[in-house]
């Protein structure tokens, strides 16, 4: 980045939704996300823990790029994560991106334990 | 008849991404007094007004999620007879030895039909910074953060809840308060040990061993508030409230701590005496009975869970 002082921002296009979504690299997807859509009953993704424990905000992204803080591997393994999986309250932009909800539901059995 | 057999929750055991977020968001944010640490990196933690050893540990993992929650009984006699009921009940019990977690005696655990670790132990020595006794004042030193007394009870999520019902109230000696009832069978469960209107709840669920909240007691409806206030202050993520539950009557935030795990912040609830009668809610009512101004649930109550 030629300006160190400056934050790029980002054109985030969410599949299913009306419009694109603007999200800083200094920002988390879901929460700009959220902040475009106050009305839970039109947001693209599900909102949950905000904080990648609960896999409510799973998504697959199709394009773009992205950097990635802890997120728990019952919801995303490594090799999901290698395929363009996410929770989105974990992923901060590094480009323009397409994203798809992948929510899984609750289904997964956890993982052995102590 | 005084209580007797199991008295209290005693430990529980959380799952953390990141511990060093973990420390600063259940000591400087909650409140709770950091013990120690152990040699396996677990760290060990009590609200300021508990007088034994630690009541919560936190341990890093790749998951989010509760390891195990425990009971306090009041004899080595007594986990002994609730070992026997427990295995002619029909579920493995097994073996923790005194000290695998500091300050604490042997510990015996089992998996409810929930899918979750349940574990009983009569010994923790009381901790160097229990509250006094003696001409006591209301606290050594003032408290922090949220201000958390204590650890109070946990809701889980799994499947089999009539049987985890059978279990703690035939096995365990739980007295049940209240409940949800659909058409299509329980919803939920609050159950006690004590005159808590709840030690532990249950939601029914597919998958098993789900945490949907640890909750943690203040004192009044005011700290409630002081908690808010600082949920925004440190943008913590906040789930539902302040509010009340129709269901125990508590004042309550339900939050999020930076794995992912659901708290809440629970103050008042009614005291529940074993000869009273069990309230139950229906399906037209149960958006009352969880979110009592809200009057309905929100798609996480059901949804979200670690
Ligand atoms: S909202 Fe829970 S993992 Fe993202
Ligand atoms: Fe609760």
């Amino acid at each position: 980045m030629a300006d160190g002082t400056m934050t790029r921002s980002f054109t985030i296009r969410f599949k299913g939704a009306d419009r694109p979504v603007t999200c800083d690299e200094s920002q988390k997807v879901l929460i700009a996300m959220e902040q475009a859509f106050p009305d839970s009953r039109l947001q693209p993704v599900r909102v949950g823990c905000r904080q990648g424990g609960c896999g409510a905000c799973r998504v697959k992204v199709t394009k773009g790029d992205y950097t990635t803080a802890k997120m728990s591997r019952a919801h995303v393994t490594e090799a999901e994560q290698a395929q363009g999986y996410a929770l989105a309250c974990r992923i901060y932009p590094q480009s323009d991106m397409e994203i798809e909800s992948a929510f899984l539901g609750p289904r997964r059995a956890p993982k052995g334990q102590n | 008849m005084s209580q007797e057999g199991l008295l209290r929750p005693g430990i529980a055991q959380i799952r953390v991404l990141d511990m060093d977020e973990a420390i600063t968001h259940y000591v400087e944010r909650i409140g709770l007094d950091m013990v120690g640490k152990g040699e396996d990196g677990r760290v060990y933690l009590k609200g300021y007004d508990e007088f034994h050893h630690h009541s919560v540990v936190l341990r890093e993992a790749d998951t989010a999620g509760i390891d195990f929650f425990a009971f306090k009984a009041d004899s080595q006699q007594s986990v002994d007879a609730f070992r026997k009921r427990i295995e002619a009940y029909g579920l493995e019990v097994d073996d923790v030895p005194a000290g695998e977690q500091p300050g604490t005696g042997a510990r015996i655990g089992f998996t409810v039909p929930s899918g979750h670790r349940i574990e009983l132990f009569a010994h923790m020595d009381l901790s160097d910074q229990a509250p006094d006794t003696r001409n006591p004042y209301i606290w050594k030193s003032e408290p922090r953060g949220m201000r958390a007394q204590r650890m109070d009870h946990c809701l889980l999520y799994g499947p089999n809840i009539d049987k985890v019902e059978e279990f703690f109230t035939q096995v365990l000696d739980f007295h049940l308060p209240e409940r949800v009832d659909l058409p299509d069978g329980t919803l939920a469960i609050w159950m006690t040990v004590s005159n808590k209107a709840h030690d532990i709840a249950f939601v029914n669920h597919p998958e098993p061993g789900k945490l949907h909240h640890l909750a943690f007691f203040l004192e009044n409806w005011n700290d409630i508030g002081h908690a808010a206030d600082l949920m925004s202050r440190y943008d913590i993520s906040r789930d539902v409230g302040p509010t009340r539950h129709g269901i125990t009557r508590g004042q309550t935030i339900y939050f999020f701590d930076p794995s992912g795990n659901r708290n809440e912040v629970f103050a008042g609830g009614y005291t529940a005496y074993k000869d009273h009668p069990v309230r139950v809610w229906d399906h037209n009512n149960v958006g009352r009975g969880i979110f009592y101004y809200e009057r309905q649930l929100n798609d996480a109550f059901l949804s979200v869970v670690t």
